[in-house]
């Protein structure tokens, strides 16, 4: 076994060309659970404790751009904050204080969990995954990068480098049901981005679907739905919400595990979703 | 300033760490500092690693098993099966009715079939996927309802024990009745230090020293030299460094694998269990399965209750016998039941095993009786805390076994120090006090209070007529005490009282508890039952009482008075001529004083086998829990914002540490009542894992409110009666009853899932 | 099937000392490092899955789980654990911290198994907040199972520490 602990994204990707079985280490929080459980059994490992490049962000006119190895708690602290309320909030529900301090989105994506907290976030704000390998560099949407459970379009060789978004324009919720009140995976999550200059409303969900997932009639029904005016956007009927939540769930395929069911999923899905869009157009 | 030669006339007071006072633990420094040495701590330079291979089936018949690929990996030492068990093939608690290595069939998911012994934990893992075991699955029985009439999972037969239960007139019918049927799912003791400890081969004579984390260390000695097939005192077991037990370390685990892969290496091999297979290597909870039929008059006396208890024990027997016992005896709850009907079995399934954890039985009746209590003052438009009191026990009550409550029992007092306890004020904004929490989910307007009040009981230490002795020794010399006991610290806090124990009959803090083992003392015990300082406790204070008599009487001898002129109180002997006043302990020089005795309590019977009737208990334990949540009814998210409680102590020995005790049992109950279950499909555990056994985080703790009972319990030391298991008992369905108040839904099942509120 | 290849040498910097790790199979966590191979098993291991928090130490000064570090990846590092936690500041006649001494005071211990994961994550967390409001403590150990105690002593052992560095 060995261990390459490259300084720069360059090196990096001519490492992952020559070893492109390589387990990529980020955070460890997911890739170190696998080893020590032996669900993984790596011949080699490349850690990207020193590629710096990965841990930074920029906002750059209406765009961020957060490197991949960013960590959650960098996302809740910095002015990323305010410029992706809806991420920070999703970071602020993974795991505990040490996840965070270690975890990173780009990790989060590349595990393709359907319980990844940030990846509904990220599907609603239309986020672009920039990819990297020796060949060259390519773009991918979140909700094409995730192509099933913990399956992704990522070749062996590449590397997330970075997550663009669009810097809030309006509202944005998310919220995570799990049965304990801290430290919990994600029975349903949900995810609301509200585009006030484009007049949009974006709704994804997350642990109901093998990969990312988009609510796209109850998407396009809020927006024709809302009041938008220059001094913030309200919904007048009261049953437009309920009729949101309804049309969010129907867009959820949960299934019955260990960790909860079905209907139940399918049921928090349409409640968290009204309450998504009473918040945003209240507040 | 100590003056320690004969015939001193300084006055010294003792120190002021003797019992009633919050002293500090003796192994608190070493555990914040992390030189605490813990089980999995222990270290040799020759050791090898042990690792256990589990089946990976609820229930199939073993074809064949080829250990050849593992023992050809280099750095494999060793692979032991069933064919290398020297003695008993079995063992258990109870029955001897669990295979040390599975050979024909196997019996529940992670049933031992081999274990092996290597260089390094990587290279056991590689040679446990090494070993071929060739399995033919067949159907596992896993319903507990039908489970007694289905094909025997054991040989024994899939009744592990039935207790009926008849007192009074059964025929009798009250004004009022009502019926409830309730489950409790399993629940898992999730101590945080995984089972772990090592075997070492003594050299030249084939004895052996195992290193573990155990409650009870002559029981596992006696199981271990059995299986070894060698004479019990070639095995000596010793107390390493142990994290938490609440049950699950009553059982075996580990301790003979180690042992044969240490004897068929000739070194050291240390194992600890990963924690998926802790949750797989050890006994958990009962599932339960009750039907009530409570029958009251129309002003709230109960006048009978009737009751079918099915425990799940799966595969294996464990302490079943005894969790059934106390299952059906604490059935009616703390209360005056003038007739009872009780059924209570426990059978046998494919379903992993069950066996002791904190309430032992009792919890799960506690969940049954209590919702009945709230059904009742519903039906009859009473106050939940009026129709408790109307009928709590009192002291010279007779209990539905028949027996005479003839011990300190503040039924009326635990609940009225539980309810006296101003209700807490609405919670504010902040997200860690909404139900959801970090989820940030939700609605004020959905969220909903609500109250909910339960009262339980059950014994504390051994009943049914068990064996139930302790052994202590006492040394003084030169103003040092010395102390042998072979009660197992698990984090009790048993070292810390002894101690004060030692201090307030001797004057002095120079005590020094020496590390439990079977070379050293007769047994212990075992610490569970509410029994350790009860018991043990009791027998260290008659241990250092018979060491000042011998000072007393040296005192008279040396000066020359007689010996009645020589009085001993408080730690500090003096002579009624004043001439001589010193502690205890510093009395006399130069010469060793020792006493050692064992101690048991009073004796018990067995129940009748018809009736269920005898004088079967030592002494009773009792509490009452007020909880207060805050629920989210339409995602059935729950917030517990409050627990208050009344519990009966005796006399707190050390009242922190007994605060620490009743903060961390309702920890437990509150885990069983809104997210803790061990979660089987078809013999299958599937969430053995923190990521999916959900244990409350410090988010989760509700605010907690302790009142201490304090009556003196004639036969506990100082009046001290045990304190463990009291918390868990009521805190579980105070919580249901609460959620119940906050959404009007029956919830006839622990844990409450979101599901069964939102959808319910 | 082959052994595992346990011929790995590497150094770490841990509570400010140089350590050369030996023999190591290159998958190890930090966490196995730290108690198999230096000798330092004040670092607790109990779930080995980032879910328990006793095997929290800081890296660079960051709090993380120690087992879900492999070790060979943290060379160049600094590593805190609790057996060096009392390095960087004032310690009592027994070597306590003010955050040691007060889990012991408080009543914070019984079985001790999550106490020295907790130990680091109170320094961390007084040392970057030193009043930090209940809501805050209560998050920021959320990572930290205990099974005893149900918190409440752990939680007056934080506000006696934040009571007195405020004196």
């Amino acid at each position: 076994m060995t261990v390459s602990m490259p300084s720069s994204v360059d090196e990096t990707l001519r490492l992952l060309s020559d070893d492109p079985a390589a387990t990529i280490l980020a955070g460890g929080t997911d890739a170190m659970v696998e080893i020590n459980y032996e669900h993984r059994r790596p011949a080699s490992v490349v850690s990207l404790r020193r590629v710096n490049e990965l841990a930074t962000w920029s906002i750059d006119g209406g765009t961020v751009r957060l490197g991949a190895t960013v960590p959650y708690v960098e996302i809740m602290n910095s002015e990323l904050a305010a410029a992706s309320p809806g991420l920070a909030q999703a970071s602020r529900t993974v795991g505990s204080s040490q996840i965070r301090n270690t975890g990173t989105v780009g990790g989060n994506l590349a595990t393709g969990s359907p319980a990844g907290d940030t990846i509904p976030v990220l599907a609603a704000l239309d986020a672009i995954v920039e990819i990297a390998s020796v060949r060259g560099i390519r773009e991918v949407a979140v909700v094409d990068l995730i192509v099933g459970v913990k399956r992704t379009v990522l070749e062996p060789d590449e590397l997330i480098v970075a997550i663009r978004f669009p810097v809030a324009s309006g509202p944005q919720e998310f919220l995570k049901i799990g049965p304990r009140n801290a430290m919990v995976i994600s029975v349903a999550s949900c995810a609301l981005v509200i585009n006030q200059a484009e007049r949009s409303v974006a709704c994804a969900l997350g642990s109901v679907s093998p990969a990312p997932l988009r609510c796209g009639d109850a998407e396009e029904f809020a927006a024709a739905n809302i009041d938008w005016t220059s001094d913030g956007i309200r919904i007048t009927d009261p049953r437009t919400l309920e009729t949101f939540g309804s049309m969010v769930a129907d867009a959820a395929s949960p299934i019955d595990d260990h960790r909860s069911t079905a209907a139940y999923r399918k049921h928090g899905i349409a409640v968290m979703a009204r309450r998504a869009l009473t918040r945003a157009t209240t507040s | 300033m100590t003056d320690t030669s004969a015939g001193s006339t300084t006055t010294i007071n003792p120190p002021a760490t003797g019992v009633g006072n919050s002293v500090d633990r003796p192994d608190a420094s070493a555990k914040v500092l992390g030189s605490f040495e813990f089980s999995n701590d222990l270290n040799h330079e020759r050791m090898l690693w042990g690792a256990t291979i589990r089946s990976p089936h609820p229930s199939a018949r073993i074809v064949s098993i080829n250990v050849a690929p593992a023992l050809a990996i280099p750095g494999v030492a060793a692979v032991v099966t069933h064919h290398d068990v020297p003695g008993s093939p079995v063992y258990g608690l109870i029955s001897h009715d669990q295979p040390v290595f599975a050979s024909d069939v196997v019996r529940y998911q992670g049933e031992p079939v081999a274990a092996v012994a290597a260089d390094h934990p990587d290279t056991c893992r590689r040679a446990m996927v090494a070993v071929e075991v060739v399995y033919e699955v067949t159907e596992p029985v896993v319903d507990l309802l039908t489970a007694a009439t289905a094909k025997p999972v054991h040989p024994d037969g899939n009744v592990v024990r039935r207790v009926p239960i008849r007192f009074g007139d059964v025929d009798a019918v009250g004004d009022i009745v009502v019926e409830g049927t309730y489950e409790m799912g399993m629940q898992d003791q999730a101590f945080m230090g995984p089972e772990s400890g090592m075997a070492v081969p003594a050299a030249g004579d084939g004895s052996i020293d195992l290193y573990v984390a155990t409650q009870w260390l002559h029981e596992d000695r006696d199981q271990v030299a059995d299986c070894l097939g060698l004479a019990r005192d070639d095995v000596r077991i010793h107390l390493a460094g142990t994290g938490g037990a609440f049950g699950a370390r009553e059982d075996v685990s580990f301790h003979v694998h180690a042992c044969l892969l240490a004897q068929h290496t000739n070194r050291p091999v240390k194992m600890q269990y990963r924690r998926d297979e802790s949750f797989l290597g050890h006994v958990h909870r009962h599932p339960a399965h009750m039907t009530y039929r409570h029958h009251a008059t129309n002003d709230g006396r109960l006048v009978k209750v009737e009751c079918d208890i099915v425990l799940d024990g799966g595969a294996y027997a464990s302490s079943s016998f005894a969790v059934c016992g106390n299952a059906a005896r604490f059935a009616a709850g703390p209360y005056k039941v003038p007739n009872a009907v009780v059924n209570a079995s426990v059978v046998r399934t494919n379903n992993p095993p069950c066996g002791a954890m904190r309430g032992f039985g009792a919890v799960q009746v506690c969940f049954g009786h209590e919702a009945q209590m709230d059904k009742l003052a519903a039906a009859l438009d009473m106050d939940p805390l009026e129709i408790r009191l109307l009928n709590a026990l009192e002291t010279g009550d007779r209990l539905i076994t028949g027996q005479i409550l003839d011990g300190v029992a503040p039924v009326r007092e635990c609940i009225e120090a539980a309810a006296a306890f101003p209700l807490p004020p609405i919670s504010g904004n902040d997200v860690f006090d909404q139900p959801g929490g970090a989820g940030r989910t939700a609605d004020p307007l959905a969220v909903r209070r609500g109250v909910g009040f339960a009262v339980g009981f059950k014994n504390a230490a051994f009943a049914e007529g068990f064996v139930d002795d302790t052994h202590a020794r006492c040394r003084l010399e030169n103003g040092q005490v010395t102390l042998w006991c072979a009660a197992a610290e698990v984090g009790q806090g048993f070292v810390t009282i002894v101690r004060q124990i030692a201090v307030s009959t001797l004057g002095t803090d120079r005590v020094e508890l020496m590390r439990a083992s079977t070379a050293d003392i007769g047994s212990a015990g075992s610490t569970s039952a509410s029994r350790q300082t009860y018991m043990s406790g009791a027998a260290v204070l008659k241990a250092c009482e018979e060491v000042a008599e011998q000072v007393r009487l040296a005192i008279a001898a040396t000066h020359d008075v007689a010996p009645e002129l020589v009085t001993i109180e408080g730690g500090r002997a003096r002579t009624i001529d004043g001439r001589v006043d010193v502690i205890v302990a510093d009395a006399i020089a130069d010469v060793r004083f020792e006493a050692e005795l064992r101690h048991m309590h009073r004796e018990t019977y067995p129940l009748d086998e018809e009736t269920g009737q005898g004088d079967c208990d030592v002494t009773w334990i009792f509490a009452a829990h007020r909880a207060v949540v805050d629920v989210d009814v339409e995602l059935g998210l729950v917030k517990v914002v409050e627990v208050t409680t009344g519990q009966d102590v005796g006399v707190a020995l050390n009242p922190l540490h007994v605060i620490g005790q009743i903060e961390g049992g309702i920890s437990q109950g509150v885990g069983l009542a809104v997210m803790e279950e061990i979660i089987t499909d078809v013999g299958l555990v599937r969430n053995p894992s923190f990521t999916d056994y959900l244990l409350p985080t410090m988010v989760d703790m509700p605010d907690v409110r302790i009142t201490l009972i304090e009556q003196p319990e004639e036969g506990g030391p100082f009046g001290a009666k045990g304190v463990g298991e009291t918390p868990s008992l009521s805190s579980t369905p105070a919580v249901a009853a609460a959620v119940r108040a906050a959404t009007g839904l029956e919830l006839t099942r622990v844990p409450i899932k979101p599901q069964d509120i939102a959808l319910g | 099937m082959t052994s595992t290849d346990t011929g790995h040498t590497y150094r770490l910097n841990v509570n400010g000392s140089d350590r050369v790790v030996d023999g190591s199979w290159l998958g190890e966590s930090l966490l196995y490092v730290l108690r198999e191979r230096l000798g330092l098993p004040g670092t607790k291991n109990a779930c080995e899955q980032g879910e328990c928090g006793a095997c929290s130490v800081l890296i660079d000064g960051v709090l993380v789980c120690s087992c879900l570090e492999l070790a060979a990846a943290a060379v160049g590092t600094d590593i805190v654990t609790v057996e060096g936690i009392g390095n960087a500041g004032p310690t009592d006649g027994n070597g306590l911290t003010d955050v040691q001494r007060a889990f012991v005071t408080e009543g914070a211990v019984q079985c001790g198994f999550c106490t020295p994961g907790l130990i680091v994550a109170v320094h961390d967390l007084l040392d970057d907040n030193p009043e930090p409001s209940r809501s805050e403590t209560h998050e920021a150990l959320a990572g930290h199972l205990c099974r005893c105690t149900g918190y409440g002593r752990i939680e007056a052992a934080v506000e006696h520490v934040i009571e007195i560095r405020r004196d």
